[in-house]
């Protein structure tokens, strides 16, 4: 896992973020759902999000992928203010989001699946066109056995493999496409034991590849298991912010 | 070997090829011999393409999760405009034009109204349902145009192929029919399609306008309903108001016989043609087996509710034959 932390070319010292939210300001029809929050993400790093229901995060998240935009406030990605207005945008900065209710289709292919909204074209009038599909099912089972996932086929529905494989399958896609920003909008819940715990090795992986990880969970145990750093929010605020290293479970409770 | 039995239980239009099979032995003892004559054949394909074509738009539009009620009535509308186009001095091309154009418009006020306002389809096109015949009535001063000459019917209605055995709108429906079929399994806009229809959230979160591929399925279902009014106006030589009314429940039938789910992401064009051949099929054999005309409705629903319970059955039996995933 990670361990030679700092020792691959990366300066010592405190890095440029690769992703900073400044002031950031959400109201729902009168909810002030994120008031003024403010958060430097360095590059490489593992962040774990907590919080309990209603408390930011899933806004935040929103708004760093592209499905909301803020009130006010801005989002910087790699010291230059850029503009998040769709899922799309986000994805083609690189900020790849796997959410909790599995951002894929249960009656389309894994191959299929793998290639939403950017199949490989053969012929293309414009974004349309023919689908390279020995190419999809090529890089599909490429994609998996890079997440260590081996499918019998490309092919199969995605209804018929477990959350886990599900989970396997939206990892997969991110880490297809490059992404240096990996948002996992509670990636354990609905899976079993074994495969959270491949969930949380990923993460703890994803320095190593060099790709800045936001963990969100409710689970305490998951964050401190393969998290740098602690993020916890409450009430639309971040209410505490400390390296996994220097704090504790009991700390983190105190704040919520 | 088992993999491939799944593979082929799961496909959706199996209840559909199998009951084909079955009517067509049927149909043809029954019938001693007539049904499956070249004379019984023209007839039945003559009509199926006026069917097919509004089958394949409504499968579509399905599998992408929406609902098109108003076919039936665009189909009257369409014919209906380019001929009353031509009756005030319009050339044929223009006045085609503005039918499919008039067609296009609807299908995407369908389309805005329900993507919009997040109103069901299925009120949006019911309205839709009443305006457009009412418009068809209205434009044709109740009494149907007459067709101009000048139309060259013949590129629709033409009888070719050995033995006469087919019209031009069979062609037609070939050359549809593939396209779809291939925008549907081949193209990334097919793609997109059925991972609207399959989940709309997930498909929006990878960046899919959903919205405009909704509005795109509308607008190409009421041109596609359009295109098989003007077929059929043409093979019957006069634009009556009335004609395609009750077509829209057929079509629908004819999408859920072939295997396409009501809840959307699931389907194929080949299912929705296969239905309208079911509903074509049964129309024309159970007159050949000398049975009362007015079953005909009555088979259609037996048949509609039949072939979605064995699609059902059949895709039970798929998932329960295990394989490695």
């Amino acid at each position: 896992m990670s361990g030679a932390n700092g020792a691959n070319g990366v300066t010592e010292g405190v890095p440029e973020p690769i992703l900073s939210c400044r002031g950031l300001d959400k109201w729902y029809s009168g909810v002030h759902a994120l008031k003024s929050v403010s958060l430097d993400i360095a590059p490489g790093e593992a962040l774990g999000l907590i919080g309990d229901n209603g408390a930011g995060k899933s806004t935040l998240i929103k708004i760093l992928s592209g499905v909301h935009a803020p009130d006010a406030g801005e989002v910087l990605m790699d010291g230059r203010p850029v503009t998040i207005d769709t899922p799309r945008r986000a994805m083609d900065l690189g900020i790849e989001t796997i959410y909790q209710y599995n951002s894929l289709v249960p009656d389309l292919s894994i191959a299929r699946n793998l290639f939403i909204g950017r199949e490989p074209l053969k012929h293309s009038i414009g974004r349309f066109g023919l689908m390279d599909v020995p190419r999809m099912r090529r890089e599909a089972v490429e994609a998996l056995a890079a997440v260590d996932l081996h499918l019998r086929s490309p092919d199969a529905l995605l209804a018929e493999l477990s959350g886990g494989q599900r989970q396997g399958v939206a990892i997969a896609r991110a880490m297809h496409f490059k992404s240096k920003v990996l948002i996992l909008d509670e990636p354990t819940n609905h899976i079993s034991v074994k495969e959270t715990e491949k969930v949380i090795g990923f993460v703890r992986g994803l320095r190593e590849q060099g790709i800045t990880g936001i963990f969100i969970s409710h689970n305490m145990h998951h964050v401190f298991e393969c998290c740098d750093r602690v993020v916890a929010m409450a009430r639309g605020e971040i209410v505490m912010d400390r390296r996994v290293a220097d704090t504790s479970i009991e700390d983190v409770h105190a704040f919520l | 070997m088992k993999r491939l039995l799944k593979v082929y239980l799961q496909k959706p239009e199996l209840a559909g090829v199998l009951l084909l099979v079955a009517l067509i032995v049927l149909f043809q003892a029954r019938s001693d011999g007539v049904f499956l004559g070249a004379q019984n054949l023209r007839g039945v394909l003559g009509i199926l393409p006026e069917t097919a074509l509004v089958a394949i738009g409504v499968t579509i539009l399905m599998i992408c999760g929406e609902f098109d009620l108003s076919v039936g009535s665009v189909f009257a509308l369409m014919p209906m405009t380019m001929a009353v186009a031509m009756g005030s001095g319009l050339p044929f091309s223009l006045a085609m034009t503005l039918g499919f154009g008039l067609c296009a418009l609807i299908g995407w006020v369908n389309g805005m109204v329900t993507v919009r306002f997040g109103i069901p389809s299925f009120i949006t096109t019911l309205g839709m349902l009443f305006m457009a015949r009412s418009l068809t009535v209205v434009i044709s001063g109740g009494f149907p145009p007459l067709l101009d000459p000048e139309i060259p019917s013949a590129a629709f209605t033409a009888f070719i192929g050995p033995g006469d055995l087919v019209r031009m709108s069979f062609v037609w429906l070939a050359v549809v029919g593939v396209l779809a079929s291939l925008l549907l399994s081949r193209t990334n806009i097919g793609n997109w399609i059925r991972a609207t229809g399959g989940f709309r959230e997930a498909a929006a979160s990878m960046g899919i306008p959903v919205a405009r591929v909704k509005i795109g399925c509308f607008v190409l279902c009421s041109m596609l309903a359009g295109f098989a009014g003007l077929i059929q106006v043409l093979r019957l030589g006069s634009p009556l108001p009335s004609i395609g009314e009750g077509l829209e429940l057929q079509a629908v039938a004819a999408a859920v016989i072939g295997g396409t789910a009501l809840a959307g992401g699931i389907g194929t064009v080949l299912g929705g043609i296969l239905g309208a051949v079911l509903i074509r099929v049964i129309d024309n054999g159970l007159v050949l087996s000398r049975v009362d005309a007015n079953w005909f409705k009555f088979a259609i629903g037996a048949l509609t509710i039949f072939a979605v319970v064995a699609n059902a059955w059949l895709l039970d039996r798929a998932k329960r034959i295990k394989v490695e995933t």
